[in-house]
């Protein structure tokens, strides 16, 4: 009992000292007025030219909050998808870094992803790097109104924020399920945590940040990444190839008989991911239309669910073909690589070219997945297939069908795939030689849940 | 006394039990188990990979029958967990050397 106070005191401590760096002090001062008058006060306080376009922004900064909302659900898609594609002996592993992964991809997100990712005039190489530090009251100096975007960016400083923050976290997580079943949790700690602090901020610093990518090509043949095909789906898989490789396969898959598969555990698990990645999706490309303007918002929403649909329909037929059978987890990887083919061109492409583009997706992915089977480099989930290789899709097609210049696009991929793999590779190399990044035979064997945690997921009595 | 081991399809347990029931067998230990006499398994595909399931689920039911009961039962569990299809299972049967009803510590055939 002492010893808990006294670590509780401990902790109290540190906490206190971290509020006082951060300045968590609130604005002091409760209103008389209720919410409209404030709200009025706000739309006068902005200046007479934005008040007939207030509307439009409070709707579409509520939009962009509730994408956020819909984004940060895709983590527990990608966690019981995860789940269910792998043994049960590993569940509370993967769990684990799924839990792991969103806490440290929104703190380190705050601390210095946002600043890194978007560093406006603070860059140290220009166009390339410019690491930032901790974001402040964003709230501040008109950033809760026009002051944070002008008339480019109907959110507030907050919203652009939060937005962005949920991305972030879904770059590593892709790679989570790749390295599943045999990679050190510890390791993964580490590994994930510089991934998404500065990994997939630099990549993307390129591009939504203004980096050279941004201004690749100029005007219609500028590289053009909607939602991510590249900067975020792209980067996680071309990331986790890197680590896989590094890692190695789960033991026993690959025999000198041929590949002997090691079955994910549940089914529904995986089923009830992919639909919460569906769900979530929407958020993800809905929201990056960064305003609640109708005609992009309807458009996007419907190019998503199509090309979702179309990538679910042409991997059943494709697995149904050339597979034999019918596999579920074909076809819930179709749905996903059909979202992640239209990622990148949801809002410049029309409707029957969302169709198209999802139905290619799905007949990729399918030969992907065995692909990477044949030359022995072990994916549980399909992660790199869906996200690296159907990222590749994704982008390349708005050059076939959306009018961005095809090279800008190939340049684009080119650019941050190997930065991704690069950058994922050294990381993971160094961790391998001073961590270890793999578990002893013997707790691969046994589970990771009873080797690193000490629990099991299934305590059936 | 002895015990009546029968292994059988997992579809038929509920006949089974109807089956031991009409003939005056009312308690049993049911077990949920995988195995394979001479029924072959059969080929499962995962994601482009073919790979043979030996192994096929099973039930195992355990009886402790007086041996006056035993040849009833056996006949019972044959005739009701029978499909004529290869893989139905087989019953065998066992010497018990005591048996104790841990309620009320009697033992032997009045346990039973």
């Amino acid at each position: 009992m002492k010893k808990l106070l006294k670590q509780l005191s401990g902790f109290l401590l540190i906490a206190l000292l971290t509020a006082a760096v951060f300045d968590t002090t609130p604005a002091i001062g409760q209103d008389e007025a209720g919410p409209v008058d404030e709200y009025l006060e706000l739309v006068e306080a902005s200046g007479a030219e934005y008040a007939p376009a207030f509307d439009f922004f409070t709707v579409s900064m509520l939009w962009t909050v509730i994408a956020a909302a819909l984004v940060f659900i895709m983590h527990l898609g990608f966690a019981t998808l995860e789940a269910g594609l792998t043994q049960s002996k590993n569940t509370v592993n993967i769990l684990f870094k799924n839990v792991w992964i969103i806490s440290i991809g929104l703190i380190s997100y705050a601390v210095l992803g946002f600043n890194t990712h978007y560093p406006v005039d603070s860059w140290q190489i220009p166009g390339w790097l410019g690491i930032n530090g901790p974001i402040g009251d964003l709230n501040a100096d008109g950033g809760d109104t026009w002051g944070y975007g002008g008339l480019s960016l109907a959110m507030t400083g907050y919203g652009d924020f939060i937005f962005q923050a949920m991305f972030a976290a879904t770059a590593a997580t892709i790679v989570s399920g790749a390295v599943a079943e045999r990679v050190k949790l510890t390791s993964f700690m580490v590994y994930s945590t510089i991934l998404v602090a500065f990994g997939y901020t630099i990549a993307g610093s390129w591009h939504w940040g203004g980096g050279w990518l941004s201004s690749l090509g100029g005007g219609d043949a500028a590289f053009y990444d909607f939602a991510g095909s590249t900067v975020v789906h792209g980067f996680g898989g071309a990331a986790a190839l890197a680590a896989v490789l590094i890692l190695g396969p789960r033991r026993g898959k690959y025999t000198a008989n041929g590949i002997k598969p090691i079955v994910g555990h549940s089914m529904p698990l995986a089923t009830v991911g992919v639909f919460l990645l569906f769900f979530g999706w929407f958020g993800f490309n809905g929201g990056s239309v960064l305003s609640a303007n109708p005609g992009p918002l309807g458009l996007v929403f419907t190019t998503t669910a199509l090309a979702a649909a179309a990538g679910g329909i042409s991997s059943i037929l494709t697995s149904m073909i050339v597979l034999k059978k019918p596999d579920l987890s074909m076809a819930l990887n179709g749905l996903l690589a059909g979202l992640v083919s239209i990622t990148a061109g949801a809002d410049s492409v029309s409707v029957w070219a969302s169709v198209l583009m999802g139905a290619i997706g799905g007949v990729i992915v399918v030969f992907s997945i065995v692909f990477f089977d044949k030359i022995k480099i072990d994916d549980p989930v399909g992660a790199i297939s869906v996200h690296g290789v159907c990222g590749i899709w994704g982008t390349v097609a708005v050059g076939i069908f959306g009018g961005a210049s095809l090279m800008s696009q190939v340049i684009g991929v080119i650019g941050v795939y190997a930065f991704a793999f690069i950058f994922s590779y050294v990381v993971f190399l160094v961790i391998k030689m001073t961590m270890g990044v793999r578990v002893s035979e013997e707790e691969e064997a046994g589970g990771l849940d009873i080797g690193e945690h000490g629990q099991e997921a299934y305590n059936i009595t | 006394m002895k015990l009546v081991v029968a292994i059988i399809k997992p579809f038929k347990l509920e006949e089974v039990k109807e089956a031991l029931s009409e003939v005056g067998i009312e308690g049993m230990t049911v077990t949920e188990v995988k195995g394979f006499g001479r029924q072959k398994g059969h080929t499962e595909i995962y994601r482009g990979s073919e790979y043979t399931v030996d192994f096929l689920p099973k039930v195992k039911i355990e009886i402790a029958v007086q041996d006056d009961a035993v040849s009833e039962a056996a006949q019972a569990i044959v005739k009701s967990a029978k499909t004529g299809k290869i893989g139905d299972g087989k019953v065998f049967v066992l010497p018990l050397e005591d048996a104790i009803r841990i309620r009320t510590d009697e033992s032997g055939e009045s346990a039973l």
